[in-house]
């Protein structure tokens, strides 16, 4: 597959400057062709790459609808709190003028007059690059003017904004695993204060400044800027097994690494695992971690044909996420790797939420001691009863998606978990690691 | 109107009235503290807390009323309002004045709390903490019956029955703060929670 | 064919796990393993229970819990007849 968003200079060259990445793909496209672009991201079908997987024309639409013409906001979500992803980072490091790109489109779209970069505070090259390439773009002279509001109806489609002017600012929230949440980084921008708010109002309706958010994450934003570009046709060019588009993923691999890939969606588990450097063995492989810690796992027998589109994925009660794909090794025990994890998504809470703060404590506490041979008598009935209880009782989706992936560990390693209850591990020590350093391929 | 009668009503009505602030204020520490027997659920805490709030007003309207009416005491309507400006022991009575005020302001904030919302009642509800002891003190200085041993009794009885209730509170809002500490940087994972009185509550961060 | 309802809303953050509104209305919520509220299957509220809602939103000490004025599609749901034993 030829590759979209990481084509261009060698990554060791490290972020793209604006010269190459305007001699490689144009300008963006002038006014008529973005006229319509929350129509052509319709008809591309692409989903927001957030994890959420919402339809990125729609949501646009609802901002711009509700903006009016102006007054709205543009937060680009570079958080990426999800340990095993790394697609986000490598992204806003290599190719941060694509990002840019989509921001600004994304900013004339729903007429937004600010742009909020939103980096996590442990990204320092991913904010270095954009920063670089912010100050890159505001001592170009070329202003450029593109239509507000590209909604069709009543809007003031008299009204011509400059894209350069809109202003930009970086805020860094701190790192941790619900600052991505989109009421968190909104909150943040407001308050300071990177944890989720009850919600409605979503930040569609009311977010920065009580005005109407678009809040997308960055690889939405990169694939924006080229579907502006090349088309929505384009964009749907390539799939497999009856998949439209592409989409970044993170394979983590049984040892340390993750890479960063560009795959067809469609594309199967076992075509990821051909793809990395070396390549990973069905063999090797006892399960396979789909969709991050938000996400479920498969055997791998199944896995290895499993095509990586969201709609297969929401059939199968998993979701495509952040992209992010494990492969759990052969050797690594699976109850242990569950209570690390677990643990995990209990420390990362927002602290908020009654059901989230003691429900997932008591969740990592079981299964560690289930982990550990040395369960108490009830411990794996409680895990399967707790799981019921979380869901759904917090403000925020973290604890929905720590259950989850909780619930689909006891189905695929049910009889691991049996054992363990009864005293027996079949595995080696060795345990799948919670963090990663990572590389693009 | 006879001018003992009054005198008596106001003494009576304004030692109900101290009473019943003591028990309104023990039942607000209890209904934090999520206290609960078998038999008392902790929505009767909580709905006592408030019932007996507005019952100790209407017995405070009846000391002040029948205070300013009483020809013999000759205080006046504006000794009621203006703290130090009465006749008769002006600094007690001013420290009853300024201790209804402040105790007003809980009740009429506690009233119209949906509308004012949550930050705003919460911090007023904080001077009932100040209402309390200067109504005691009114009452040991400006009352006439402050030494007889009935009245000291009851003071003792009140102050005794508060200061447990706040070192009660002081004790569970402390544990709680070292059992939380480290949740919200992550560093710490929160403990397995505790059934019964005394439960974390997240405002103890 | 619709109809105006009440339905229960509860605002997860403010909640602080006091449990009175369990007491106060245990036809419809129960309490977790760690004292916080869950809505049995409807939070639609039937209008025999209305007073009683009202009441446990009344009583709430951080005024988590809410009525909310719904449109509902059918008749409330009957989950509160053959459940509606009161705890003790």
């Amino acid at each position: 597959m030829t590759p979209r968003l990481l084509a261009g200079p060698e990554f060791e060259l490290g972020a793209e400057r604006l010269a190459s990445h305007l001699e490689r793909l144009g300008p963006l496209p002038d006014r008529a062709a973005t006229a319509d672009l929350i129509g052509t991201l319709e008809t591309s079908g692409l989903l927001g790459r957030g994890g959420a997987g919402f339809p990125v024309g729609k949501k646009w639409r609802s901002v711009a609808e509700r903006a009016g013409g102006g007054g709205a906001v543009v937060l680009v979500n570079g958080a990426e709190g999800e340990p095993l992803s790394h697609k986000d980072r490598a992204l806003m490091s290599l190719r941060p003028h694509l990002v840019l790109d989509g921001a600004e489109l994304a900013a004339a779209a729903v007429g937004a007059d600010e742009i909020v970069l939103y980096v996590g505070a442990a990204h320092a090259g991913a904010q270095r690059a954009l920063g670089r390439a912010v100050a890159e773009r505001a001592a170009t002279s070329r202003p450029r003017s593109v239509r507000g509001s590209a909604t069709g109806g009543a809007s003031s489609n008299a009204r011509l904004r400059p894209i350069r002017q809109v202003p930009i600012r970086l805020v860094q929230p701190p790192h941790r695993y619900v600052s991505g949440e989109e009421s968190a980084a909104v909150h943040f921008v407001n308050a300071g204060d990177a944890r989720p708010v009850t919600t409605p109002p979503r930040p569609y309706e009311r977010g920065i400044g009580a005005r109407p958010t678009v809040v997308q994450n960055v690889e939405s934003l990169a694939y924006a800027a080229l579907i502006a570009r090349f088309g929505d046709d384009w964009f749907r060019s390539v799939g497999r097994h009856g998949s439209r588009g592409t989409a970044l993923i993170t394979a983590n691999a049984p040892s340390e690494k993750a890479v960063v890939l560009e795959v067809e969606l469609g594309a199967t588990v076992g075509d990821v695992a051909a793809m990395v450097e070396p390549a990973i063995r069905q063999d090797d492989v006892q399960a396979v971690l789909l969709g991050g810690y938000f996400g479920g796992w498969l055997p791998a027998h199944r896995a290895w044909a499993f095509p990586l589109d969201p709609g297969a994925l929401k059939e199968q009660g998993l979701s495509f996420g952040a992209g992010v794909i494990g492969f759990l090794s052969a050797q690594a025990c699976p109850v242990r790797t569950t209570a690390r994890i677990a643990t995990y998504m209990a420390a990362q809470s927002a602290a908020q939420c009654g059901p989230c703060v003691y429900g997932l404590r008591s969740i990592a506490d079981a299964a560690t001691r289930i982990a550990r041979l040395t369960p108490l008598g009830d411990d794996l009935a409680n895990l399967e009863r707790w799981a019921g209880q979380v869901r759904n009782r917090g403000a925020c989706r973290h604890p929905d998606g720590a259950v989850g992936l909780l619930t689909h560990a006891l189905e695929t390693f049910g009889p691991e978990f049996y054992q363990h209850q009864r005293g027996r591990c079949s595995h080696s020590a060795q345990v799948a690691p919670v963090t990663r350093t990572g590389r693009v391929a | 109107m006879n001018s003992q009668l009054l005198w008596f009503a106001t003494r009576g009505a304004g030692t109900v009235s101290l009473i019943l602030a003591t028990i309104v204020v023990c039942l607000g520490i209890l209904t934090v503290l999520r206290w609960q027997t078998a038999d008392w659920p902790r929505f009767l805490t909580a709905e006592l807390h408030r019932n007996l709030a507005l019952l100790s007003i209407v017995f405070l309207a009846i000391h002040i009323v029948t205070a300013v009416v009483d020809p013999f005491a000759n205080m006046g309507f504006l000794s009621a309002i203006v703290p130090f400006v009465s006749p008769y022991r002006p600094l007690w009575i001013g420290i009853g004045v300024i201790s209804i005020d402040l105790g007003l302001a809980v009740v009429v904030t506690s009233l119209l709390r949906a509308q004012i919302g949550e930050q705003a009642w919460r911090v007023v509800h904080w001077a009932a903490y100040g209402a309390w002891p200067l109504a005691v003190l009114h009452s040991i200085g400006a009352g006439s019956d402050a030494g007889a041993i009935w009245m000291l009794g009851v003071d003792v009885v009140c102050i005794g029955a508060v200061v447990l209730a706040v070192i009660w509170r002081l004790a569970a809002a402390h544990r709680n703060r070292d059992e939380l500490a480290g949740v919200a940087d992550g560093t710490l994972l929160p403990p397995p929670p505790r059934a019964g009185p005394g439960r974390a509550a997240f405002r103890d961060r | 064919m619709a109809r105006r309802a009440h339905a229960l809303r509860v605002d997860r953050i403010r909640c602080d796990g006091y449990g009175m509104c369990a007491e106060l209305l245990p036809e419809m919520i129960d309490l977790d393993d760690w004292g916080y509220p869950i809505f049995r299957s409807n939070a639609i509220v039937p209008d025999r229970l209305v007073e009683h809602a009202r009441r446990a939103v009344d009583v709430c000490p951080v005024l988590a819990l809410r009525l909310e004025s719904v449109i509902a599609s059918a008749p409330p749901a009957l989950a509160g007849h053959g459940a509606g034993h009161r705890r003790g």
